[in-house]
């Protein structure tokens, strides 16, 4: 099992050996990111900032301005709200071939505590006009997709998690840019979730399979630009729709989809999301089971849901 | 060519486009005229045909307020049509109060102080990988040194040796609430750079052939990124303007308009 950094790693060493401008921006972070590999095969495409994230996006883009292809890999908590500025100007307003890689995104490094938390990610990322953001679930959509945004020169904003990942998908499923994959089927609720949770959604989705619930799972990685069509195909096709994610209760997958449903096919939407306050210190799975995004919480969330009104 | 007639028809150029949109930065833009004069007339390696050449040297204004001198010596440089500077803070107008990438010959959008010269390491950290001759030059404002960020920068342009990268500070000892000294201490900018690693050159900035001299030793130094520390006259040319904090963004009324270009026209 690999988490998906290391996919990131990979996919870029492979990548890197038939492209010498891509270039890899590190922030004292190429041991946090799994990137030693990288950084050892190809020294001539690194660059260390040290210690300033702010430094890091403006120099990627100015590598980019003159046609690197600029990773600027950094934690995601630091990366999209210390540099929040630069992605914003530097990057999307200048429209610069950044890609920002967010590093053990959401609650990643548990009990490290709320500084290295990136909770509100989507919320920073996806409201800078010009910027796409994208949370990758497993390591197939994770190779995917970075192999999808190294072939065009627009920025883009990826959060990936910490620690190792299941497979969700075989590794023969079809995968176009910014179209949401479908999991499983359903027809009685559709849950859809983001980056690591995904698991968790389709674990519930099981749970609820034997209490005969049937439950549609959207893998929607692309958060902007957003699969709106396959929203309001499930708003039409199930009854309900939960949203599960990595991430405040505000500016997120949920509100994205509730603003979707809401002009295009008024649904009840459940956002099951981080509370709105630092999270309680531990492991990831302690930390999703205590607020209810373990599969079990899920599971129990959504029945509750559609037994009410 | 005389730089010295040309920096005072920019500087004309500058003062009627604020006059005409009633807005603009007039101070900085005029204590950095005779910096963007020597820049584009005589030591940067670029023009109208070449602005996609991968060679093309490359300026950033990270004072992105003095965008007024900018578009008045792209105009007269013909990367823009004169006519575009009457839409100069129009409505819909891409000539705007600070630059942008839209505009031809504009490689960064600025304006956010404290970003042009880390987007100024990553260009001159392009031209080393690719072993490219291009070189990079930076305008930062000195009430813009009080960005964290541009020590960032410094340390890391400093860290890298980056010998093709030219920072140019306007030192006008000016920012909008007042001297800078009072605002936040700015002195010494010789001493803090060069301990950040950098060939440190302290010129009058007003002094055609002094910012002459001074870039083409930035030119000859190899082993290290040169800052030019520009002591200069902020709203430079207009007596009425010069060394007055008032004239960051004040605009001239009709009557000081008249007197303004007086002047600058018996400068010629
Ligand atoms: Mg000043």
């Amino acid at each position: 099992m690999k988490s998906n950094k290391q996919i990131i790693n990979d996919v870029l060493l492979d990548a890197a050996a038939q492209d010498k401008n891509i270039v890899v921006l590190f922030s004292d972070s190429r041991g946090s990111a799994s990137m030693n590999s990288f950084a050892e095969k190809f020294p001539a495409q690194v660059v260390e900032v040290g210690i300033a994230e702010q430094n890091l996006v403006s120099i990627a883009a100015g590598l980019a301005s003159c046609g690197k292809k600029s990773f600027a890999v950094s934690p995601a908590a630091f990366l999209s709200a210390r540099s929040m500025e630069q992605v914003k100007v530097d990057v999307a307003y200048s429209n610069t071939n950044v890609k920002l890689i967010g590093i053990s995104g959401g609650i990643s490094y548990g009990g490290i505590g709320a500084t290295h938390h990136a909770t509100n990610d989507i919320a920073a990322m996806a409201s800078i006009h010009g910027l796409r953001v994208y949370f990758p679930s497993d390591n197939f959509l994770t190779e995917k997709l970075i192999r999808a945004l190294l072939k065009d020169d627009l920025p883009a904003y990826v959060r990936v998690g910490r620690n190792p990942v299941e497979n969700i998908y075989r590794g023969d499923e079809n995968f176009q840019l910014d179209k949401a994959m479908t999991i499983c089927d359903g027809s009685d609720v559709t849950i859809i979730s983001c980056g690591e949770l995904v698991q968790n959604a389709v674990a519930a989705s099981e749970i609820l399979r034997g209490k005969n619930i049937s439950a549609r799972v959207i893998d929607m990685y692309c958060l902007k630009p957003l699969d709106k069509e396959i929203i309001i195909k499930a708003a039409r096709e199930t009854k309900k729709i939960i949203t599960v994610e990595e991430h405040s209760p505000f500016g997120g997958l949920g509100s994205m989809i509730a603003q979707v449903t809401a002009a295009n096919y008024p649904t009840k939407v459940l956002n099951l999301s981080l509370p709105d306050a630092p999270v309680i210190p531990g492991e990831p799975d302690e930390v999703f089971k205590y607020y209810g995004l373990d599969a079990a919480g899920i599971a129990d969330s959504a029945e509750k849901f559609l037994g009410g009104n | 060519m005389n730089l010295k007639r040309k920096a005072c028809e920019i500087r004309k150029v500058i003062v009627e486009m604020i006059y005409r949109a009633q807005f603009g930065h007039v101070g900085g833009a005029l204590s950095a005229t005779e910096i963007l004069v020597d820049l584009y007339y005589k030591q940067m390696n670029v023009a109208p045909e070449k602005v996609s050449d991968p060679d093309r040297d490359r300026f950033i204004l990270s004072k992105g307020h003095a965008v007024e001198a900018l578009y008045a010596v792209l105009a007269d440089r013909n990367f823009i049509p004169r006519e575009d500077l009457l839409t100069y803070s129009q409505f819909g107008s891409p000539y705007m109060c600070h630059p942008t990438n839209k505009i031809v010959g504009i490689e960064m959008n600025t304006g956010s102080l404290g970003h042009g010269l880390s987007v100024g390491v990553g260009m001159a950290l392009a031209a080393k990988m690719d072993k490219k001759i291009f070189r990079v030059y930076v305008v930062l404002g000195d009430g813009e040194m009080a960005e964290g960020s541009v020590w960032e920068a410094i340390t890391a342009g400093g860290h890298y040796k980056l010998d093709n990268l030219t920072a140019i500070v306007d030192r006008n000892r000016l920012q909008m609430s007042g001297s800078t000294e009072d605002v936040m201490t700015q002195d010494s900018q010789e001493i803090r750079w060069a301990a950040f690693g950098w060939n440190v050159i302290s010129i009058d900035g007003n002094d055609l052939d002094a910012v002459d001299a001074a870039i083409t030793l930035a030119k000859k130094t190899s082993g290290k990124p040169t800052v030019v520390i520009a002591n200069t006259i902020k709203g430079k040319g207009v007596s009425f303007m010069e060394n007055r904090a008032e004239w960051h963004h004040k605009v001239p009324n009709a009557e000081q308009f008249k007197i303004a270009m007086a002047e600058l026209e018996a400068a010629l």
